[in-house]
């Protein structure tokens, strides 16, 4: 029985023996059945590049296609792995980034917005390979503008290459309601709120505002700050060097309070699509939302540009454009860093930019494409990032660490509700050594 | 004496039992490690300062609870979790009994009743999220037309809180919001409920309630006097396993109202999803993760202790 037993159990032990040996080698055989993989597949094939991103969404994932279509077409020896990830505004994808970044399993290339989700977290974490010589070889430093070169760079180093461009300050508003109020467009907040005012009496709802997710108020709130503070202490704010408790901030907070005076009164329950909606129906008149409401209006909503919808820079803040750009960089430990290098390469090329902008709906972030590949929103909004000072957003990671975002829209959410503007400034200066 | 009936059992482990503990020892193993193990990682995370993506493990002691109990939101994510589970557990086992009686009427096509009321269990709690988010949201047709009636509800969207008053920093009593998250929750576990009521009721002999019946009492007496002091076991079950879906709860919520206004349908689940993997706040989000545990175990622990009771 005694033998039995023992041989019982030896047989245990070692199913677990194979069962830990299996998946040890499983793990190293993975880098060899990759490399075989290639060999066997692609014939002479080089590598294969892996894109991560969160575009998975109609117009965006059209725009990735293409880009990838350019590449495979300039470099048919390099395979491209599409592993875009899906939902909730890169919320997952960020998480499993998060994941395979801290197991050293990085993607080659990665979709991050520019600014301090990139700079506080990744290049902070030492994960991002700087790519100063690789602008300089290739001559982009002229091509990006210099204000967002300092976005993707951090102590003197350039960790990423951005792809595109939308704008965090606009108003898009239906321009039947307008014709029949008699309202011009207004360019400050005293025209704003008069404006508003004027709406209200004819009972249209002057402002949607869908904050479900809360991150919609922050970019009123972003904007409104913008315009109180200017581009260059808006920067410094965000830097530290401004207090949150500076009273420019505490008038903004009061501000952004009266504007949410004339928001919807559902807005809790609906995203920033839903109150787009309101403003398509004619419901609401105006709508401040990144620009990729104009796709909507348009792609979804069927909607034509200057005929059913208009557009102006959010009150106070013309010649000034609220940055948002998906930027691609180098993650360090990658195993074929030149076949990267080739994507970006197709990334940053004017070829690349306008194969896969017009479709996203964004502009390019290059200064020398070509505008007739646009439409008209896209025209003027380039012709406005050239000659506009360009900041970052804070409602989309650019201004601010994520940690500190979470914890404003945390702080917004609150104030939607209370309007206890001590309160506000309170959360927002203790949350302030997070940035 | 004790020790010698002790030894005498020691050797009574038979050859199949010998068998039987060396096929579960893998599994053991396994769980101490991938269960516990990381129950244990999460808890010592928690006591840490990793709360950015640059890993540090330093020991922070009980830092990351006390800012959490000083939080607003964690304030009124624990409020939320108390109100939701009263009223959600409340309603499964009142609404499941009643129909399970109802049900239990020896109806014709009694079948088809079950399967009517069963069947929303097979919705995800992400389906059920965004029906009841649709449905109830203030602007569609079924809002417009209570609105007929004079009635304008606001459902998750309102932000009143029923018998406020201030407890700390938020405002403690039912929020209202809190009725319509439930409604969604109940409408999709009441099935359960009833399934496990029907077979209770199923489960006791007709010659009890024949025995009430002879004795004089009326139909209301017998199920009062007789049937339900039988279903409590399974009243307990059914707090049990609802226990812990309320107070784990994340899709639901995260699916038809985001964290609510104020923060009013937030709860813990929600809270530490955006903490751990919006802010990279690892240690705080492994602290709400530990506190939810512990919610659970109010529950939970107990009910192992009985059950190890009723071995004895």
């Amino acid at each position: 029985m005694k033998k039995k037993l023992l041989a019982l159990f030896t047989f245990v032990v070692l199913a677990l023996l194979i069962a830990a040996c299996s998946s040890e080698s499983s793990g190293d055989a993975d880098g060899k059945t990759d490399d075989a993989g290639k060999d066997s597949g692609g014939g002479d094939s080089k590598g294969e590049v892996e894109i991560f991103s969160w575009w998975t969404g109609a117009g965006e994932e059209d725009g990735l296609l293409a880009l990838i279509e350019l590449f495979e077409e300039k470099n048919p020896d390099i395979s491209i792995d599409n592993a875009a990830v899906s939902g909730g505004a890169g919320t997952n994808a960020k998480a499993v980034l998060a994941t395979r970044m801290q197991g050293n399993d990085p993607p080659s290339t990665f979709q991050v917005h520019g600014g301090e989700e990139l700079n506080k977290s990744w290049v902070a974490a030492d994960k991002m390979e700087p790519l100063n010589d690789f602008y300089e070889e290739n001559e982009w430093m002229d091509k990006f503008p210099e204000e967002l070169i300092d976005l993707v760079s951090s102590d003197g180093n350039i960790y990423s290459i951005p792809v595109n461009i939308h704008r965090g300050n606009v108003f898009f508003y239906n321009m039947q309601v307008f014709e029949e109020n008699e309202i011009e467009v207004p360019t400050t907040m005293d025209e704003f709120f008069a404006a508003a005012d004027k709406l209200q009496e004819a009972g249209v709802i002057p402002v949607a505002l869908g904050d479900k997710e809360s991150w919609t108020a922050t970019q009123i709130f972003e904007n409104v700050l913008l315009g109180k503070l200017g581009p260059d202490d808006y920067k410094k704010l965000f830097a530290g060097e401004i207090g949150f408790d500076d009273s420019r901030v505490v008038e903004a907070a009061e501000q952004f309070g009266k504007i949410l005076d004339y928001v919807n009164e559902d807005h809790a329950s609906r995203n920033w699509q839903d109150s787009a909606q309101l403003v398509a129906n004619g419901e609401a008149a105006m709508l401040n939302m990144g620009d990729w409401a104009k796709g909507y209006f348009a792609n979804d909503l069927d909607l034509e540009t200057n005929v059913d919808f208009g557009y102006f820079a959010f009150p106070d803040t013309d010649g000034e454009f609220q940055i948002i750009t998906d930027t691609f960089g180098l993650p360090k430990g990658v195993d074929n860093p030149d076949d990267v290098k080739e994507f970006l390469k197709v990334l940053a090329s004017v070829e690349g930019q306008d194969a896969f902008n017009p479709l996203k709906g964004s502009i390019p972030a290059r200064i020398d494409a070509d505008p007739e590949k646009y439409d008209q929103y896209g025209k003027d909004a380039m012709e406005d990032f050239k000659n506009s000072r360009l900041v970052p957003s804070l409602a989309h990671g650019s201004a601010a660490s994520e940690g500190f975002l979470t914890k404003a829209n945390q702080a917004v959410n609150i104030f939607v509700t209370q309007r206890d503007v001590d309160n506000f400034i309170q959360a927002l200066v203790s949350a302030a050594p997070e940035m | 004496m004790a020790n010698d009936i002790q030894i005498k059992n020691k050797r009574k482990i038979s050859k199949d039992q010998w068998t039987a503990i060396a096929f579960l020892f893998p599994s053991i193993i396994l769980i101490i490690v991938f269960v516990y193990g990381f129950i244990g990682w999460t808890g010592y995370v928690s006591l840490s300062n990793y709360n950015s993506l640059i890993p540090d493990f330093s020991f922070a002691g009980l830092k990351n609870y006390l800012y959490l109990f000083q939080d607003f939101r964690f304030q009124a994510d624990l409020r939320n979790t108390l109100f939701f589970t009263i009223l959600f557990i409340g309603a499964v086992i009142v609404i499941g009994m009643g129909l399970a009686i109802l049900i239990d009427q020896k109806l014709k096509g009694e079948s088809i009743f079950r399967n009517i009321f069963l069947f929303p269990m097979a919705l995800s709690f992400v389906v059920t999220g965004v029906v009841w988010q649709w449905l109830l949201n203030p602007s569609t047709g079924f809002n417009q037309f209570l609105s007929v009636f004079g009635i304008q509800p606001k459902w998750y969207t309102d932000t009143n809180i029923l018998a406020g008053f201030e407890w700390g920093s938020i405002e403690f009593g039912l929020p209202v919001a809190i009725i319509s998250v439930v409604i969604a929750a109940v409408w999709q576990m009441t099935g359960f409920s009833l399934a496990m009521y029907l077979a209770g009721l199923r489960g006791i002999p007709d010659e009890l309630r024949e025995a009430a019946r002879m004795d004089g009492a009326t139909e209301f007496q017998v199920y009062w006097k007789v049937v339900l002091p039988m279903l409590a076991p399974i009243t307990m079950s059914v707090i049990i396993i609802m226990a812990h879906i309320s107070l784990k709860i994340f899709d639901l919520i995260y699916a038809m109202t985001g964290s609510g206004a104020n923060f009013v349908t937030d709860v813990p689940g929600v809270y530490m999803f955006e903490t751990t993997f919006r802010g990279n706040y690892y240690a705080n989000g492994a602290a709400i993760a530990i506190i939810m545990l512990l919610l659970v175990a109010v529950f939970i622990v107990p009910y192992l202790w009985s059950g190890r009771k009723g071995d004895q």
